[in-house]
């Protein structure tokens, strides 16, 4: 085994855990009790640390990530930093001492957390004081950067308002001059204990190779799901394979018939990177999961584990997306709606990895995601539906809708689709079209809903669809 | 006892101070009982072996649970030395032979790591003999499957009185129950020391209580344990009875093995293991006059308890003591009785069954407007308590006047007349989300229903260097008690805030304290508080008057000096009078104690005056439905409520806006579902994590926000003119489950009654709307309009 380090709080420390151990419980056996556990999967945000990522000018961002879900061996030669590193009682950091005056804080066990993801976002290079909107405060800042941390006591206004209250970082300070120099970059590593092992291979030739010998193997990027398997239901795999930091899977290239998102790209990344770039995507990526969460899911993790409850497939279905598959054989490109199998189960080999995902070009010209769970923020689809449509005079000429959480796999809606191409673009085909929309799929009841609310939902969201297109069309001028 | 109330000049309380631990829980620094456990060298990890059934007689075999690498002992009923068991009302067994519901924990694993322990409890094996079990209320009515005793609070005739009403309504309503979802899940580190005494750090409400439980399963006296409660993640009465039994599992294991066992829940075993708040089943019968005055309500509680007592009983009793919420009912019959079905057992939970009870009565009235035709808002006030009323239990509404004056005010400040007619106007003009505006007061009654929890101790220690040191028996777990007992003191000794210090709450400094609940620990710590403080200052006043040369009585303490009346030339350091009053052999420190005065309640006849008084609010709520999904937004939350003078004004704002949200979470998103199919899965907790049982995020914080406290608000019988403020918000939430049904509404045709499932979770709402219109759709057919719906999607456009 090879000794692994990780940089913590402006400290190297060696390592010695297991193959499995999260970061959260080697941070607090190594006595930074800061960062707690609140649910180990990833919903709270109360183990939220902060981890030096590379941004797009070649320079480092400090990106708020869930120490519950990432296995510190996925850590080695990396730099975090904790709430003890941000500040101490004594000297305060601004996100601390803007949440201690403002009674954030009345249990304080969800408070190192917050601090940490307040401290992301004050951090975020691009950040300026702006039109205070919805969930965007007069200093740019973001809510949705709190998305992921949950607080059982104040109700969340004081923190609000601490987080509004932030002003820019001083010249002096550490962690923001930190951001000028390059991000650690990705080290080879080794990890075998526990019963497990944990590899990070620094070449995609190396990672193919492993995944050719090993098919048993796992594998993992943002170890966003492979962290609640670990940590909820025990599951303690032979092998992991980390691929993240593969340059090859973090392209992001917007070409003329194509745009390539790497499968490894944080959402995060692609949020940033791609802005408003595919309205679909700018719709649905708000909404997936939290930003704590985007700061490492991606798309890859979410096809590859190809769960019909995933977000990320309605809206690629409806995009007419491919996958790039690679092997030590060489690539191929799959479609998308080609893709899934079955439950939890997809066309790709054993010895494959997700390379990239590809978006047609050009994009449909009505588009929408819509969302259906209990929560705005951070929830878990009941049914969640991506539309793609192009009406050429008044005629819909091309529909694609992707559908998720009403079968055994996310599909494509092929019969409503029928029956939109070639109408005219109203009320009345809406209404037939919503009534074949309401019929597609087998949903099931379960805890977060019934099989006949998510079945009216399918309707309803073409209905509101709709009606969101007709409000546009009306609100600006032609 | 007007002097409780009183404040001197420049007082400590009343200024808004930040949480005492703000610093350290901002930085990480501040340390929660498994942060001491994994700092405690040697500390061994234990873990359950839950049932997988919801009631079945169940043979353990521990054995292969010795084969797995690091496993230590294997904890069972036959190592207990005292009683086994982790209650009050010994109907708690630690070590059950009989599993009573799903996740249930049968024996415990201690391991040297926490993996070998969770692989110790997997290879323990199970076998189970299935017995009948009860997971639904119904189930449990059908069967005759009842404990504790059944109460009834009864005034005038209400069956005369029902049948003498112009309008007679009844119903059904179907109340939620609510996991506390605190942070930090429970936890316990048990030491047993050097001298036989066990050291037990706990996350718990109660640390008498948790004492006296370990205490008997150990079989050995209270003087041997010491329970400390350093500061709680969150607690909102789930740690009030819910700790006693894992730190009892905690200080067997220390006993067993001699070393430290540490205990904490992951999320899904506190989930799937603690009590929640109670659902409850109300079967109802309410009358009113032509005017609207509710003339009569008859109703049938059945709290869902699962399978323990616990505190069911006294729940039940502030249940039925609150079905009035701030209204004269003037014949009432209400009968509570307690389900005993396979489920974990509910316990208390911030309003403590308040919350039901109120449930009941905004519920009928929130059905019943419509149909009477009276403005809700106008409906509520009318029938408001007047001065000189009485509760259906007997007791005097003390300051009923408050409540509108509160409604009034609220009303005035958050505009409600004109934003009725933004919101009528936004109602017509589309068809595809409705807003809705509703109003609900509070009335919530303070003190233990149990009239000797009602008491207090308090330990202040002043050092010769002026230093001053306390300790009292109630518990942090972030409503800022501490904060506030500092204030308190500070405010009693003269002294500036930063110099008085709060040790932790530890059962070997201050004994027989009550639970930190029923939002009394201001009041009741608060007095032992100011008792010690005031015997200390009177000696050192006496000091302080020969050294200024003053009688004792014209000695003034204020920020940190004394003075004498008149002599303004001269003024004393607080520390150069202790350390004068340590020469002169004058006692520094002081026990204190305090007992609420005037209170008297007969259980079983379920009359008299419990509480020393009751707290008052009001809250407009306005939110949007979405008619589509059925998806809510609270667009703005208007509160006036009364804490008396405050103690701590930020302290209480925070305890006002978190309760609201807490409460909109119980009335509008946190659904607890349970397998209630005959399957394998049969009473299994089917939401028992954070990705399936869903809080409020930040998603759910009102977009506007205004909280006021009422002012001039001076309560006599309470320390410095304050009140209790812990629970009584979470029920200022009502608001927003009557601002929906308001909305839901707005889709139907007038003067219909709206019926809303609880949780009023989208899907809920979605289907309330859905009846909503299939009624307008028929009104629509009879009046020969066959295209009602035409509206569905263009409608919206109107209002762009």
């Amino acid at each position: 085994m090879d000794d692994i380090a990780v940089t913590v709080n402006g400290r190297r420390r060696p390592v010695l855990a297991d193959a499995h151990t999260s970061a959260l419980e080697w941070l607090r056996e190594i006595g930074l009790s800061g960062a707690k556990e609140g649910c180990a999967e990833g919903e709270c945000g109360a183990c939220a640390m902060l981890l030096a990522a590379p941004d797009d000018r070649g320079g480092t961002q400090w990106t708020a990530v869930n120490a519950c879900l990432v296995p510190v061996a996925a850590l080695n030669g990396q730099e975090i930093v904790t709430a003890e590193g941000l500040g101490s009682p004594e000297s305060l950091h601004p996100v601390q001492e803007k949440l201690a005056e403002a009674g954030g804080s009345q249990c304080g066990y969800c408070t190192p957390g917050f601090a940490c993801s307040m401290a992301d976002e004050y951090y975020r290079s691009d950040r300026a004081p702006a039109v205070a909107g919805e969930e965007r405060g007069p200093n740019g800042f973001e809510l949705h950067s709190l998305s992921g941390n949950l607080c059982r006591c104040t109700g969340y206004r004081p923190i609000r308002d601490a987080a509004y209250a932030l002003g820019a970082p001083a010249a002096d300070d550490e962690l923001a001059a930190r951001r000028a120099r390059p991000a650690p970059v990705a080290v080879a590593t080794d990890v075998r204990s526990g019963g497990g092992r944990f590899v990070r291979p620094v070449s995609l030739v190396d990672a193919l190779g492993m995944l050719r010998d090993e098919p048993g193997a796992l594998l993992v990027a943002g170890s966003t799901d492979l962290g609640v398997e670990v940590n909820l239901r025990g599951l303690r795999p032979p092998l992991v394979i980390a691929i993240e930091r593969l340059e090859e899977l973090r392209t992001l290239s917007v070409g003329t018939n194509v745009i390539e998102i790497g499968a490894a790209l944080t959402l995060s990344e692609v949020e940033r990177g791609l802005a408003d770039r595919v309205p679909l995507l700018a719709q649905l990526l708000p909404q997936f999961a939290s930003r704590l969460i985007r700061n490492r899911a991606t798309f890859g993790g979410n096809l590859g584990t190809a769960s019909p409850i995933g977000d990320a497939a309605p809206a690629l279905l409806a995009l007419d997306a491919r996958l790039v598959l690679a092997s030590s054989d060489g690539e191929r490109e799959v479609r998308l709606a080609e893709y899934f199998t079955g439950y939890r189960q997809s066309v790709r080999r054993a010895d494959e990895l997700i390379r990239a995902v590809r978006i047609p070009l050009p994009l449909a010209g009505v588009a929408g995601f819509h969302k259906i769970a209990k929560r705005r923020f951070d929830d878990i689809s009941s049914v969640a539906v991506g539309f793609a449509l192009d009406v050429d005079d008044g005629v819909i000429t091309s529909a694609r809708i992707g559908l998720g959480g009403v079968a055994a796999t996310p599909l494509r809606a092929h019969a409503t689709e029928a029956v939109l191409v070639g109408a005219p673009w109203n009320v009345a085909t809406v209404r037939a079209a919503s009534k074949v929309l309401q019929a597609e799929g087998t949903p099931i009841s379960d805890h977060r809903a019934s099989d006949e609310y998510r079945s009216h939902m399918l309707g309803n969201a073409l209905l509101k669809l709709y009606s969101a297109a007709l409000i546009a069309s009306k609100e600006v001028p032609a | 006892m007007s002097s409780l109330a009183d404040r001197p000049v420049n007082p400590v309380v009343g200024l808004s101070a930040a949480h005492e631990s703000a610093a350290l829980h901002a930085t990480g620094a501040a340390m929660y009982t498994d942060d001491l456990a994994v700092q405690t060298a040697g500390a061994l990890t234990a873990w359950p072996v839950q049932s997988t059934e919801a009631h079945a007689r169940v043979s353990v075999d521990v054995a292969p649970a010795y084969e797995v690498p690091g496993v230590v002992r294997v904890l069972t009923a036959a190592d207990v030395p005292g009683l086994d068991d982790a209650g009050i009302k010994h109907d708690e067994p630690l070590f059950p032979g009989e599993a009573m519901y799903s996740g249930h924990a049968l024996v415990w694993v201690l391991g040297e790591t926490q993996e070998a322990a969770r692989l110790g409890a997997e290879a323990v094996r199970v076998t189970y003999e299935r017995l009948s079990s009860c997971i639904t209320v119904a189930e449990a009515i059908a069967a005759g499957s009842y404990q504790g005793i059944a109460r009834t609070v009864a005034r005038g005739d209400a069956a005369a009185a029902m049948a003498d009403s112009v309008h007679v309504f009844e119903g059904v309503s179907e109340v939620g129950g609510q996991e506390h979802f605190y942070l930090e899940t429970q936890a316990s580190l048990a030491v047993l020391d050097s001298e036989g005494q066990y050291f037990v750090q706990c996350s718990t409400q109660h640390p008498s209580e948790t004492q006296a439980i370990v205490a008997h399963v150990l079989d050995v006296p209270a003087s041997r344990v010491t329970v400390q409660s350093l500061r709680m993640g969150g607690a909102f009465g789930g740690k009030e009875m819910q700790p006693h039994g894992f730190a009892a599992i905690a200080a067997l294991g220390a006993k067993l093995t001699g070393r430290p066992v540490r205990l904490r829940l992951n999320r899904t075993q506190d989930i799937t293991m603690t009590g929640k708040r109670h659902p409850f089943h109300i079967v109802w019968k309410a009358g009113f006059s032509a005017d609207g005055l509710i003339q009569a309500l008859d109703a049938t509680l059945t709290a869902d308890g699962g399978w323990s007592l616990d505190l069911s009983e006294p729940v039940l009793g502030r249940a039925l003591c609150h079905v009035d919420n701030a209204y004269w009912i003037p014949n009432v019959h209400v009968h509570g009785r307690i389900a005993k079905t396979n489920k974990t057992s509910q316990t208390a939970f911030r309003g403590f069954g308040g919350p039901q009870g109120m449930f009941l009565i905004e519920d009928v009235l929130g059905r019943a407007a419509p149909v009477l035709g009276i403005e809700p808002a106008e409906l509520r006030r009318r029938n408001f308590y007047r001065q000189g009323q009485r509760t259906p239990y007997g007791q005097l509404v003390k300051d009923a006047g408050r409540l509108g004056t509160i409604w009034d005010q609220l009303s005035r400040e958050s505009d409600l007349e004109a934003r009725r007619g933004e919101v009528a106007a936004f109602n017509a003009t589309h068809a595809e989300a409705k807003r809705g505006l509703a109003i609900t007061p509070v009335k919530f009654g303070i003190s233990f229903n149990f009239s000797a929890f009602n008491q207090a101790g308090a330990l202040v220690h002043v050092y010769k260097d002026g230093s001053v040191l306390i300790n009292h028996g109630g518990t942090e777990m972030g409503q800022g008690l501490h904060t506030k007992m500092l204030q308190v003191a500070a405010t009693a000794l003269g002294l500036r805030l930063e110099q008085v210090r709060l040790a932790p709450t530890r059962t070997d400094k201050v004994p027989n304290t009550s639970a930190t609940a029923a939002s009394s620990s201001s009041d009741l710590n608060g007095g032992a508080v100011k008792d010690a403080c005031e015997q200390i200052r009177g000696r050192m006043a006496a000091v302080a008057g020969r050294l200024l040369d003053v009688d004792e009585r014209d000695v003034r303490f204020e920020g940190g000096f004394v003075t004498g009346l008149g002599r303004f030339d001269e003024r004393l350091t607080f520390a150069e009078v202790a350390e004068a009053a340590y020469l002169q052999r004058v006692q520094l420190w002081a026990a204190g104690f305090y007992r609420t005065e005037g209170l008297h309640w007969n259980p079983d006849l379920m009359q008299g005056s419990p509480f020393k008084y009751f707290a008052y609010g009001a809250a407009a709520t306005e939110v949007e439905v979405d008619g589509f999904t059925g998806a809510i937004r609270v667009r703005r939350v208007d509160i006036v409520h009364d804490v008396g003078d405050s103690l701590s004004p930020m302290l209480d704002l925070g305890q006002i806006e978190g309760g609201y949200v807490q409460g909109l979470g119980w009335l509008t998103l946190e659904e607890l579902r349970w397998d209630e199919t005959d399957g394998p899965g049969r009473g299994r907790l089917l939401t028992q994590s954070a990705s399936t049982y869903k809080l409020p995020s930040f998603s759910e914080m009102p977009e506007e926000f205004n909280v006021r406290l009422f002012e001039d608000a001076r309560e006599d019988g309470a320390i410095y003119g304050s009140k209790a403020v812990g629970e009584p918000p979470l029920m200022l939430a009502f608001s927003a489950r009557e601002a929906i049904r308001a909305a839901v509404g707005a889709f139907g045709p007038p003067g219909r009654s709206v019926e809303l499932g609880s949780p009023a979770t989208p899907e809920a709402v979605f289907w309330a709307v859905e009846a909503a219109r299939a009624t307008m759709a028929e009104a629509a057919i009879v009046a020969g309009d066959d295209d009602s719906d035409s509206g569905l999607v263009t409608a919206g456009v109107t209002g762009a």
